[in-house]
């Protein structure tokens, strides 16, 4: 494989007239961690089913592990794992049985299938269960298994679609260290699609910020959050959310105030400094504040700078 | 590290394994999904032995007395045995379950390996031939309760149920078709109206002469009408070859026509959308 792992020119997919993903450029290389984030309905899930070959772009061009998804589909496949955001899964197949016939449709001999399963077995880490209908399992062992599927054959280029949607946080910590292993320890690319911002902050070596079909910024995450070169007061009033915003935005060394409820956002490019001007002003307006917050840039925060909404609440 | 484990294991290059064994695969798990399963086959055994029961308890009589009227014998028993068997294999096949891996994802799954397409039906198939083969066993058996014998002994016996097994394969291309285009329980659950003409307006509980009305009408133009000539053309008179061929042609076109259908889905859904 060469350096780079995954490219995609002007990427478009059309559903009747509307675009889900409308003119993706991306290019990500061997080895790395690109995480692909934002809200429900942005073109993500679109984009990994066309880079992954189950869907065919509108228009422009995109290749995998160096081969064009449109004209060798059969040989990106040899060299893809994919893990959809739904597990997908036979619920009347046993674990051992999912594995073993994914593998041998990849190929692979009778030994290697007996090799790659015992591997296998103790990633996916469900003992016995192992030989139990899936059906039985919890959403993590589900989640895990489907991870295993998506490696039996070793693959180049693992693409995990919203990987830890609907996981526990402990499941969803133990996915994060079995990618970040699989990326250190064995050099795999990983195309991580995710609506979680911890997520992308945490396990991507860069990230693409897509939103409604279009990349609006790629960085890694520390570039992102100092494009937007401000501190965050975190503000939570206990009533009064709008008259608590308008009083802020009154203020002087204020960049930018945005209301969510009761919670307020104050960026401003000195923090502490305006740490006591805030809760002075609220003071004297007869506004209760419950708790005061400073933090740095969150993704969330680059995501509200590029397209004035935010993730999560598109989340939610 | 849970991940060092594979890192340990020699390194594997995945590689397309080859039509045949696709095909060994995909019919593996449908057949191994066929007993775990039982909801999918039982009424494909209690129907055609309730039809049977009841028809030969409410019918053989006056058909019986009818024939012994005109000087001629008459075995209902033995006239009802194909129609049983049609019954039990007509509309059997793995179509649901591939609605369900559609919806589940799964389908998806195997589209992402390097699978021959082609193989993804074909081993349905399989397993449904395995499935149709298998639910003759207890017909015959009900069969030789009620007293029936096979003009043509055990090799008639073995194309009895090969022609009922062809024709339930036949007919399987169109629960295929509806699955893998609409992707809907509703709609494959629906393609069981299919079965009401075919089994009905034809010669299923009386000789051709004896029809009237609408069955009289379509019954010539009913591929069924000619497959169970066929098959009793096996069980009571002996090998007319002609018969045979009927069934065979009637059986061909409908496998034909549902098959093509079914194919024609399936590269419909394969495709890139």
């Amino acid at each position: 494989m060469s350096d780079t792992a995954i490219t995609a020119t002007n990427l478009v997919r059309a559903f009747d007239s509307k675009k889900a993903v409308d003119g993706v450029h991306l290019e990500v290389a061997a080895g790395e961690i690109y995480g692909f984030l934002g809200p429900n309905g942005a073109g993500k899930s679109t984009t990994v089913r066309m880079l992954c070959t189950l869907l065919r772009p509108t228009s422009g061009a995109a290749t995998v592990a160096g081969f064009d998804v449109i004209r060798q589909p059969g040989k990106v496949r040899l060299h893809i794992g994919v893990a959809l955001q739904e597990a997908a899964l036979d619920p009347k197949q046993t674990g051992e049985e999912i594995l073993k016939l994914q593998a041998r449709l990849f190929g692979l001999s009778g030994r290697e299938v007996s090799q790659r399963l015992d591997a296998l077995a103790t990633l996916v880490d469900i003992g016995d269960a192992l030989k139990k209908p899936v059906g039985t399992y919890s959403g993590g062992m589900k989640r895990r298994l489907d991870l295993a599927a998506a490696l039996v054959h070793n693959p180049d280029v693992l693409f995990l679609d919203e990987p830890t949607t609907g996981l526990d946080p402990v499941s969803r910590a133990r996915v994060w260290e079995e990618v970040q292993s699989l990326n250190t320890e064995l050099g795999m690319t990983i195309f991580l699609t995710t609506q979680y911002l911890e997520e992308a902050d945490a396990l991507a070596d860069r990230v693409g910020i897509i939103d409604q079909g279009r990349i609006v910024a790629e960085g890694t995450p520390d570039e992102l959050k100092r494009s937007i070169g401000s501190d965050v007061i975190v503000v939570e009033v206990a009533a009064d959310g709008d008259r608590a915003a308008e009083t802020l935005r009154a203020l002087t060394g204020i960049d930018q105030v945005d209301q969510r409820g009761d919670e307020i956002l104050v960026r401003t490019t000195d923090g502490a400094a305006a740490l006591s001007p805030v809760a002075v002003a609220l003071n004297d307006v007869g506004i209760r504040v419950k708790n005061l917050t400073l933090r740095t840039p969150t993704l969330d925060d680059v995501f509200l700078e590029l397209t004035g909404t935010r993730i999560e609440g598109n989340d939610q | 590290m849970t991940v060092a484990s594979i890192a340990e294991v020699p390194v594997v290059r995945a590689k397309p394994s080859g039509f045949f064994r696709d095909l060994v695969t995909v019919a593996g798990r449908a057949i191994r999904a066929i007993p775990r399963e039982p909801e999918s086959f039982i009424p494909a055994l209690i129907v055609p032995v309730f039809f049977f029961v009841v028809n030969t308890g409410s019918l053989s009589s006056i058909t019986e007395g009818v024939a012994k009227a005109g000087g001629q014998s008459f075995d209902y028993a033995a006239f009802q045995l194909p129609v049983a068997i049609i019954f039990a294999v007509t509309g059997i096949s793995r179509a649901s379950a591939l609605v369900a891996d559609i919806s589940d994802g799964y389908f998806d799954r195997l589209l992402l390996t390097p699978v021959k397409r082609l193989t993804l039906l074909l081993g349905l198939m399989c397993a449904d031939f395995v499935l149709v083969v298998a639910l003759t066993i207890p017909v015959l058996i009900m069969g030789w309760i009620f007293g029936v014998h096979f003009e043509t002994g055990l090799p008639g016996i073995i194309v009895f149920v090969l022609l009922a097994a062809a024709w339930g394969l036949a007919f399987t291309g169109f629960p295929y078709a509806i699955a893998l285009k609409t992707g809907s329980a509703a709609a494959v659950n629906s393609s069981f109206i299919l079965f009401f003409p075919f089994a009905f307006l034809t010669t299923a509980f009386v000789p051709q002469e004896a029809l009237s009305g609408l069955p009289k009408i379509v019954a010539p133009y009913n591929p069924v009408t000619y497959l169970l000539k066929g098959l009793r053309s096996v069980v009571s008179t002996g090998w007319v070859a002609k018969d045979l061929a009927e069934a065979v042609a009637a059986v061909l076109i409908v496998a034909f026509l549902s098959i093509g259908l079914a194919l024609l889905a399936l590269r419909s859904r394969v495709r890139q959308n």
